[in-house]
C-alpha cells in the first residue's frame, strides 16, 4: 500500500505538487494522466526520492517517512521499496541486458552471482528477451532496451513500480511491445502508477485514472468514468484535446 | 660532417638499456600515484566537497601553471631547506613527487570531465535502485568516465615518460642522465642522443599499441 500525505513539492517559488493526499491499495493499477509540466513525473520522482519533495509524508508498504526529517538511511530504504522506469530508458551503457537487471540483486541486495544471475535470466524470459542477454544497450532496438528498463525495475520486487512516460521517447513501432508488457505485469497485479499519454492503456488497464493539473489532483475515478463522464471542466477540456489526437 | 660512428651507437644500446627499467619505474609509480590522486581530486570537485573543492582546486592550479622542472626544483632543493627533515628526499623520490602531483592536476581535469560526461539519466537510474554514492561511483560512472579519458590519460602517461628525462637534472642517472655522462665521455653527443632518442620513440610506440588495444576492449559494449 502507498499513501501520499500533504505530499508538496516546490522549486524555487514555484509549487509543483500542492499537498497531494494520495492512497494506493497493492495490486492496483492507477495512471496519472495531465497537461504538460503539472507535476506528473514530478510526483514520481518524488516517491523515488529523485527529487526531495518539500513537504508531506510517505508511506510505502512498511516504511513511513517524514520528508523533512528523512536520513539517508530513509532516503535508501525508500529507493528500495519503490522501482522506478524511465523515459529514456536509462540503462547502464556499461552493462548488458543481464547485467542491467541483475545490478540491483548483486549490488543492493547483495544476492549471490549465481542466484541473481539466475533471477535475471527469468526476468529476461519474462519479457521475452532471453536471447539479449549479453546484448548491450548500444545494440537493442528502443523498444527492447524499454523491457529490459521494466526488467530492472521487476527485479526490485519492490512494492510499486513507477513508470513515469514509459513510451514516450519510442518510435511508434515498438510502443506495443512495451505495453503489452505492462497489461502483462497489470494482470499480474504487479502495483503500478504510470504517467503517460496513451489513453487507451489508460482505458484498458488502470483500475483508477488521476487527473492532475496545476500541481493538484483534480479529479479521479475509474477509467469508465473518467472517460466517458468526466465533472470538472479542466478533465473534460484535458481529454477533449487529447482524445483529438490519441484516439482511445 | 663526419660519418656517424654507428658502432659506437650499436655498443651504447646495451650501455643505456641498463637504465631504462629506472626510466620506466618513475613513469610507471608516477603514473599509478598520479591516477590515484587525479581521482580524488576529479570525485571532489565533481561532488563539490566543501573546502577540499577550494584547495583542490589551488592546487590544481599552481601544479597547471607552474613548468614541471621549477616544481622538481622545489621539491629536491627547496623544501630541505625550509624543512630540514625533508633532507632525505633523494632525487628519485623527488622526481616521482613532482611528476605525480604535476601530472595529477592535468589528469583530474579530464577525469573530471569524463565523469560528469556520463549520461545523468544513468545516475538517476542507479540511485532510484538503491545504490549509494559510492556504488555509483564504482559500478556506473568510473567505468564509462574510465573509457572516455582513456586516450586523454594514456597521453599524459606518454608525456611522463618523456618527462622522466628531468630527473637528471636533479642527478638521477636514468636513461637521460646516463647518455649524457656517456656523450661527455665521447664526445659523440648526436651519437648518443639519438640513440637515446629512439629507445625513447619505441617505448611510446608500444605503449600506443597497449592504447589501442585497450580502447578496442572498453568500446565493446558501445558497438552496434
Amino acid at each position: 500500500m502507498i499513501k501520499l500525505t500533504s505530499l508538496s513539492k516546490h522549486f524555487g517559488k514555484t509549487v509543483v505538487l500542492d499537498e497531494i493526499n494520495l492512497t494506493i491499495e497493492k495490486g492496483e493499477i492507477v495512471v496519472i494522466i495531465g497537461p504538460s509540466g503539472t507535476g506528473k513525473s514530478t510526483l514520481l520522482r518524488c516517491i523515488n526520492f529523485l527529487e526531495q519533495p518539500t513537504a508531506g509524508t510517505m508511506t510505502v508498504g512498511n516504511l513511513t517517512v517524514d520528508v523533512n526529517r528523512a536520513s539517508r538511511a530513509d532516503i535508501l530504504a525508500m529507493r528500495r521499496h519503490t522501482a522506478f522506469v524511465f523515459q529514456n530508458y536509462a540503462l547502464f551503457a556499461n552493462k548488458t541486458a543481464l547485467q542491467n537487471i541483475a545490478e540491483r540483486l548483486l549490488v543492493v541486495d547483495k544476492w549471490p552471482k549465481e542466484k541473481a544471475y539466475q533471477r535475471a535470466r527469468q526476468i529476461l524470459e519474462q519479457i521475452g528477451l532471453a536471447n539479449k542477454a549479453d546484448a548491450y544497450p548500444a545494440s537493442m532496438s528502443g523498444g527492447q532496451q524499454q523491457r529490459v528498463g521494466i526488467g530492472r525495475a521487476m527485479a526490485a520486487e519492490a512494492e510499486v513500480i513507477l513508470f513515469d512516460e514509459p513510451t514516450s521517447s519510442l518510435d511508434p513501432e515498438w510502443v506495443e511491445e512495451v505495453l503489452g508488457l505492462m497489461k502483462q505485469l497489470a494482470s499480474e497485479r504487479q502495483t503500478m502508477m504510470v504517467v503517460t499519454h496513451e489513453m487507451s492503456f489508460a482505458r484498458d488497464v488502470a483500475d483508477r485514472v488521476i487527473f492532475i493539473d496545476g500541481g493538484r489532483i483534480v479529479e479521479q475515478g475509474p477509467p469508465s468514468e473518467i472517460f466517458s463522464n468526466p465533472k470538472d471542466p479542466r478533465t473534460k477540456d484535458f481529454l477533449k484535446k487529447i482524445l483529438a489526437t490519441n484516439p482511445v | 660532417m663526419d660519418v656517424l660512428n654507428v658502432e659506437y651507437m650499436l655498443g651504447l644500446v646495451p650501455v643505456l638499456l641498463r637504465y631504462l627499467p629506472l626510466t620506466l619505474q618513475l613513469a610507471g609509480i608516477g603514473m599509478v600515484l598520479a591516477l590515484i590522486l587525479a581521482c580524488l581530486f576529479a570525485v571532489i570537485r565533481v561532488l563539490r566537497i566543501p573546502v577540499l573543492n577550494q584547495l583542490t582546486i589551488v592546487f590544481i592550479s599552481f601544479f597547471r601553471g607552474t613548468p614541471l622542472l621549477v616544481q622538481l626544483f622545489l621539491f629536491y632543493y627547496g623544501l630541505p631547506q625550509l624543512f630540514s627533515a625533508l633532507t632525505v628526499i633523494d632525487g628519485i623520490t623527488a622526481t616521482i613527487m613532482g611528476l605525480t602531483m604535476h601530472f595529477a592536476a592535468y589528469m583530474a581535469e579530464s577525469i573530471r570531465a569524463a565523469i560528469v560526461g556520463v549520461d545523468r539519466s544513468q545516475t538517476e537510474a542507479a540511485l532510484s535502485i538503491g545504490m549509494t554514492n559510492g556504488q555509483l561511483m564504482r559500478r556506473i560512472v568510473l567505468p564509462q568516465a574510465t573509457r572516455v579519458a582513456l586516450p586523454t590519460l594514456m597521453n599524459y602517461f606518454i608525456d611522463m615518460i618523456k618527462a622522466t628525462s628531468l630527473a637528471f637534472t636533479l642527478g638521477v642517472t636514468e636513461l637521460m642522465g646516463a647518455t649524457q655522462k656517456e656523450a661527455a665521455g665521447s664526445f659523440l653527443y648526436f651519437e648518443a642522443f639519438i640513440v637515446a632518442a629512439i629507445m625513447y620513440w619505441i617505448v611510446v610506440e608500444l605503449l600506443s599499441k597497449l592504447q589501442n588495444y585497450l580502447e578496442t576492449r572498453l568500446n565493446k559494449a558501445y558497438n552496434r
